[in-house]
């Protein structure tokens, strides 16, 4: 070390993992993405949804929700007004969960049509100052829930 | 009254937090003693004034005096008095608040402990940053945060704190401990930048930043220990690490700031490493500061992160502020930074540093680039992300298990040259037990790469590490006949600080032991259970005995009685819980049964108790092998922590002596009282030595007060 040939060639091979380290970073996190989306968006992604990981919000539509205990099974409905997703889980419902409330579920969309969430969270806002009056639109809404989702 | 008092508090704080700044550079650069002197008062008159404002929030909050806003935000009649007291720190304002008092308080007690021991224009460097950086933070509690505001019409009750913040006592705990490790961090940057500002690049600064550094690592260590107990005992899935935004803010610093306690000993013993060092010291300041902006601000939302407002601006300002400042310094000083010595041999113990370092610093990028990509991919692509623990695991995993194999290797080597034979005999047993524990785990049926590696390398490296104990106290033995246990006590009083690292080795090794047993070989169970049913689980039998209901002020409770029983074993109840906070989201209190060998842990996901039909609950079961070592182990940390800190009275004596040893090199005179200090400060320009001031191999291991 200290003379210039090795300095080089330690600058090389530190230039070279380096390198190595970033590309295996850049894939490793492409792969690892969840994407937060609404029903219109995951439906508009068409074919490029399936079996992406993808943090959906929305509203669990009336009359949809069915909850068989005894197979611990949760099948409902998630709409944003303009399309509706099935959802389905092997976990049980969070307390408070029912029709017309606002979830945010993870999961995947199977090639069969229907999100397979691993995880439901009912979205009740835990910001107490009241609603302002120029309530979002649901769109603005429901992007708002992405954000304030805990997995 | 309460209100006024409070935020005239804060402000006279600020007025004086930019008097000292002024006060202290311009009496070291006018060799003005006693500007320097009354820069210092102004340092204790700021903990005295934040503790004014800090206790008035306090009084305000207790007799729930609902005209200031923050216990407006935060209060509420039905809150019991413990709770209450500890929503000084459950939302954005209050947090800032208590912040400004320890950040008043360390910056008083590292003025105070200093301005003897070291001579020069250092100390009131270091004071100046320390109070700018405490303007900063008055700043904010006039201004984006100020808890004080005046609520009119005052409010009848509050909506009481945060429900996850008031479910478990832990909440008590954790965030003190992470202020405490954060706001540390502001003292050894301080005194790098001291140092840089002031010239005196020699070991004195380093000696001050070591224990501080030292001292807020232990804070932090333990903070995310408790952090992670906390996500267990609440969160209900069984997890301790989800690698939050927020858990990833507070994992950062505590990375650089490990990277610095191992590389600081390289510049010690070789003079090598000088500007790796500061750089580590202010990137673990920025990291606690950037890790405050993303949970503060509201910018990354999350479980901690339940706050929005313009006080990300003001973070941003801060960061780029401290960034450019400290990387002008660093580079007027970079001609005065050169290392003095070079690596010997590719198989010593600095070059175990050296490769700890690079790990450290690969897996802080990683956790950083994890964490701010999703804010990246926002900006640059309109494309709202978050990314997947999955890719946190798969980069980290094998920097984790390289880091667990270093511990094991570094105690053994020695500095400079290793001589072969010699490290055979060394190596013996730490292999032997690598050996023991892979072939154990092979037949006992283990099949997972991964967590084969990482026991072994774990056996490997506590072997390692339990052997620099045993080797020299069974030395003593042999030689003194002395009975082992005070053997071993005096091997560790001999050399606090090397030991105190060492047992910081070894809770880390158990926590490492524990994640992974623990997250390979979890096993979860959901299921719906009738009133008198039973789970046979893992060995277990668990028998849903009662559901139950019980209205306490603050909540209302909704729990379950499941008999839980080894097979043949005596039964004992586990109570998972539900907890309703008025119209909030429940919040789950799971029922934990540790035990050496593994955890059971039971959380209650649904009732039905219709009339005339039998109750049912829909449960969770895990069951998490070796599970309670990661608390263990990360009180062990804390307890490494505390030995290399405990002050020595024979050293302390030493310590008096120090100043004579050091002023030969030096052109001042020694300085004794504060006020000759202050004095001695004032020779501003004071050329002084660098590097003249060798620490003999006697001295360089032993801990000196900060």
């Amino acid at each position: 070390m200290g003379k210039p040939a090795s300095r080089r060639i330690a600058l090389v091979v530190g230039g070279a993992i380096v390198a190595a380290a970033v590309v295996f970073m850049y894939f490793g996190l492409n792969s690892n993405l969840v994407f937060w989306l609404t029903p219109t968006e995951v439906v508009e992604m068409g074919e490029s949804a399936y079996e992406t990981p993808i943090r959906l919000a929305g509203m669990v539509s009336t009359g949809s929700v069915e909850w068989d205990a005894d197979r611990i099974d949760l099948r409902f409905i998630v709409e944003d007004y303009n399309n509706r997703i099935e959802v389905r889980t092997k976990t049980a419902p969070p307390m408070m969960f029912q029709e017309g409330i606002e979830v945010v579920v993870e999961g995947r969309l199977t090639r069969a049509g229907v999100f397979e969430a691993s995880n439901v969270m009912v979205m009740h806002s835990n910001e107490y100052r009241e609603l302002p009056d120029d309530h979002p639109p649901p769109e603005e809404r429901y992007r708002q829930l992405l954000g304030e989702a805990t997995p | 009254m309460t209100r006024e008092l409070g935020y005239a508090a804060i402000a006279v704080a600020f007025t004086l937090a930019l008097y000292g700044l002024v006060a202290a550079v311009a009496g070291v650069r006018r060799g003005r003693g006693d500007l320097v002197r009354s820069a210092e008062l102004a340092t204790y008159f700021n903990f005295g004034l934040l503790t004014v404002a800090n206790l008035a929030m306090i009084h305000a909050l207790v007799a729930r005096d609902f005209s200031i806003s923050y216990v407006a935000q935060v209060g509420s009649h039905a809150t019991p008095l413990l709770i209450t007291v500890i929503s000084l720190w459950s939302a954005l304002e209050g947090s800032i608040l208590f912040w400004g008092w320890v950040l008043a308080g360390y910056t008083a007690l590292a003025v105070y402990l200093n301005r003897v021991r070291i001579s020069g224009s250092l100390v009131p460097y270091a004071t100046a940053v320390m109070l700018g950086v405490g303007a900063f933070f008055y700043l904010l509690l006039l201004l984006p945060a100020n808890p004080f505001q005046l609520v009119w019409p005052t409010p009848a009750d509050g909506p009481g704190p945060n429900p996850l913040l008031q479910n478990h006592w832990l909440m008590a705990v954790h965030p003190p401990l992470l202020y405490l490790g954060y706001v540390g961090m502001t003292v050894p940057f301080a005194f790098a930048i001291g140092a840089l500002l002031s010239g005196r690049l020699d070991e004195t600064w380093i000696r001050a930043t070591r224990r501080w550094t030292v001292v807020a690592w232990g804070f932090l260590s333990l903070a995310i220990m408790a952090g992670m107990w906390w996500s267990y005992e609440v969160l209900g899935w069984g997890g301790y690490w989800a690698w939050d935004p927020v858990e990833n803010a507070s994992f950062m610093p505590w990375l650089t700031a490990t990277a610095f306690l191992h590389s600081i000993m390289v510049q010690e013993r070789r003079g090598m490493l000088k500007v790796w060092n500061l750089s580590l010291v202010i990137a673990t300041f920025l990291l606690t500061i950037l890790g405050t902006f993303l949970t503060r601000s509201g910018i990354i939302s999350s479980v901690h992160a339940f706050t929005q407002g313009t006080i990300g601006y003001y973070f941003l300002g801060f960061i780029a502020v401290v960034l450019a400042f400290s990387l002008a310094v660093l580079a007027g000083r970079s001609a005065e930074l050169r290392a003095a010595g070079h690596l010997d041999a590719a198989a010593s113990r600095e070059t175990v540093f050296l490769v700890n370092n690079l790990l450290l610093t690969a897996f802080t990028f990683t956790v950083l680039l994890g964490t701010l990509f999703p804010l990246l991919a926002d900006a640059v692509q309109g494309v709202q992300v978050s990314v997947g623990a999955p890719f946190f695991n798969r980069m980290t995993v094998p920097i984790m298990m390289a880091l667990i194999f270093l511990m094991g290797v570094g105690p053994v080597l020695p500095w400079r040259r290793a001589d072969p034979d010699e490290l055979k005999r060394r190596f013996i047993v730490p292999a032997a037990a690598f050996m023991a524990v892979v072939a154990g785990s092979l037949i006992f049926g283990l099949r997972q790469p991964y967590t084969i590696v990482a026991f072994g390398f774990a056996a490997f490296a506590l072997a390692a590490n339990i052997g620099e104990f045993v080797a020299p106290a069974l030395k003593r033995v042999r030689a003194h006949g002395e009975f082992i246990l005070l053997a071993l006590l005096r091997v560790v009083n001999a050399n606090r600080r090397r030991y105190g690292g060492y047992v910081a080795h070894i809770g880390v090794l158990l926590m490492a032991a524990g994640i992974a047993a623990s997250s390979t070989f979890k096993i979860e169970r959901n299921v719906t259970l009738r009133q008198g049913e039973v789970l046979e689980f893992k060995g277990y039998r668990l028998r849903f005995d009662e559901l139950w209901g019980r209205e306490e002020p603050q909540r209302f409770v909704i729990g379950a009685d499941i008999a839980i029983s080894r097979e043949g074993g005596s039964e004992s109840i586990l109570q998972p819980r539900l907890n309703l906070y008025g119209a909030n989201q429940p919040i789950t209190t799971p029922a934990v049964r540790s035990r050496p060998h593994e955890d059971v842990y039971v959380t209650l996901m649904a009732w039905s108790a219709e009339e005339g039909a039998t109750p049912t609950v829909t449960i969770r079961a895990i069951v998490e092998p070796l599970l309670v070592w990661i608390w263990i182990g990360g009180l062990i940390v804390g307890l490494g922590a505390l030995i290399s800190l405990w002050p020595d009275r024979r050293r302390r004596r030493g310590a008096a002596q120090r100043p004579a040893g050091i002023a030969d090199a030096e052109p001042v005179p020694v300085v004794v009282t504060g006020e000759l200090a202050a004095a001695g400060a004032s020779a501003g320009q004071v050329a002084v030595a660098r590097e003249r001031t060798r620490l003999g191999p006697e001295s360089a291991g032993k801990g000196i007060l900060p």
